[in-house]
């Protein structure tokens, strides 16, 4: 295959696959979350993104002749996944969830605004439909990150310190892939470093607004290794639940 | 022989699975309808309100079967796309009575990308009062935001505007 192909092919399957964990980690808040409306708002976003990664394996099995949705999502080895390391990080307290949402959306809002112009058409409309979706998303972060930023002095501890937790998890997102020069030359995309710093200029209002202080990027180590197949030791356990019945038969037809 | 008029006749009798008498037509996510010259087969496109809409299965076998149902076409083909992508202004003015109806309050008609502002004071379906509050932009399904009216003192469902 060529570079250019690869490249498509390898940048389509790290956004589906954070997709895919991201929203399993989302669903494990079902029953649990602090307030009914935080509960379905949760389990809504996890279903957006489980349906977003489905959308974008079916797109890769189309275009590239992967596996169907179901065995990429559910049937690759731990070290086949691309995804990064703060979407596979157990979901902890609530504070430490909110901001891997608030962090994580607001980079995934600007990727696929980004993608809306992509010289790979078939990703065009995606992109703009997810953006779209993914809008609520943040509107539902922010929102919380400014209450609790600003709340008590507990809440606003808290989630200052799940910042720090969780800040070079999420530079984790934009760890350089072997494309990237591809991917900006052939107008694909304009590539992780672009990315980076519209979402820090989109995240560093926000955190202001609400009392919050961000970490100096440049003396964080960013947590990078997932884009290629090298992942916390979360990652295997939660793989192992979420395909535990698919594994146990494969061959039905539903369940 | 059948003509794309047709067809579309026979799509206003496809609904959404949770809003009976709302069609797929009113909702705005067909996108094409193709008959082949001699008028033997059908090609619907349609694109979901959500990508992780759990009707989309379901509205792909409805409008096969409600098409091999009232038609004499030999094959059906339907499409799920994304490349004009569903937003809430293609809901057409039948579609924003029939939700009215059936308590939903319409989405608003937006050009400017969503913004907290335009989900409050959204009208009341049951009173038209506009005394009301967004409560949670997620409701029962993905389409769906819970709404409160201060009011008639009754929490209402909206459709919920996407661009």
């Amino acid at each position: 295959m060529d570079p250019k192909q690869e490249a498509i092919k390898e940048l389509l399957i790290k956004m589906a696959d954070d997709q895919l964990i991201i929203g399993h980690r989302h669903s494990e808040w079902i029953g649990l979350g602090p307030i009914l409306e935080e509960d379905i708002a949760l389990a809504s976003i996890a279903q957006d993104k489980v349906g977003q990664s489905y959308t974008l394996f079916q797109l890769l099995h189309d275009q590239f002749g992967t596996a169907d949705p179901d065995t990429m999502g559910f049937l690759r080895a731990e070290n086949e996944y691309r995804c990064c390391h703060l979407v596979e990080y157990p979901n902890g307290e609530y504070d430490f969830s909110l901001i891997r949402h608030f962090l994580f959306d607001h980079a995934e809002y600007h990727r696929f605004d980004m993608l809306q112009g992509s010289t790979f058409e078939p990703i065009r409309g995606i992109a703009r439909k997810f953006k779209s979706e993914i809008k609520y998303h943040i509107l539902h972060a922010d929102v919380w990150v400014r209450r609790l930023g600003t709340g008590t002095e507990e809440s606003h501890q808290r989630m200052q310190a799940a910042l720090e937790t969780a800040f070079p998890l999420a530079l984790g997102i934009f760890e350089p892939s072997p494309y990237e020069q591809v991917l900006i030359e052939e107008n694909i995309f304009p590539g992780e470093d672009a990315l980076r710093q519209r979402w820090l200029e989109t995240i560093q209002p926000i955190l202001e607004e609400a009392s919050l202080q961000m970490p100096d990027p440049s003396s964080v180590e960013p947590a990078y290794g997932g884009r290629r197949g090298y992942h916390t030791e979360h990652l295997a356990p939660l793989l192992e639940e979420m395909s535990w019945t698919l594994r146990y038969d494969p061959e039905a037809e539903r369940w | 022989m059948v003509t794309e008029q047709d067809v579309w006749k026979a799509l206003e009798q496809v609904y959404d699975p949770e809003i009976p008498e709302l069609s797929v037509v009113d909702l705005g996510m067909i996108l094409s309808v193709d008959v082949a010259p001699d008028g033997k087969a059908v090609k619907v496109v349609f694109t979901p309100t959500f990508a992780a809409c759990p009707a989309i299965p379901v509205i792909k076998e409805d409008i096969a079967a409600k098409i091999r149902e009232l038609l004499p076409v030999e094959s059906v083909t339907v499409e799920v796309s994304y490349d004009q992508p569903w937003n809430s202004n293609r809901i057409t003015e039948r579609g924003r009575q029939i939700l009215k109806q059936r308590g939903f309050a319409p989405p608003p008609h937006v050009t400017a990308e969503i913004e907290l502002e335009v989900l409050h004071t959204v009208p009341c379906p049951y009173c038209g009062s506009t005394n009301t509050e967004l409560q949670t932009p997620f409701g029962p399904t993905l389409c769906r935001a819970i709404h409160y009216c201060h009011n008639c003192h009754q929490s209402f469902e909206q459709f919920k505007p996407v661009v």
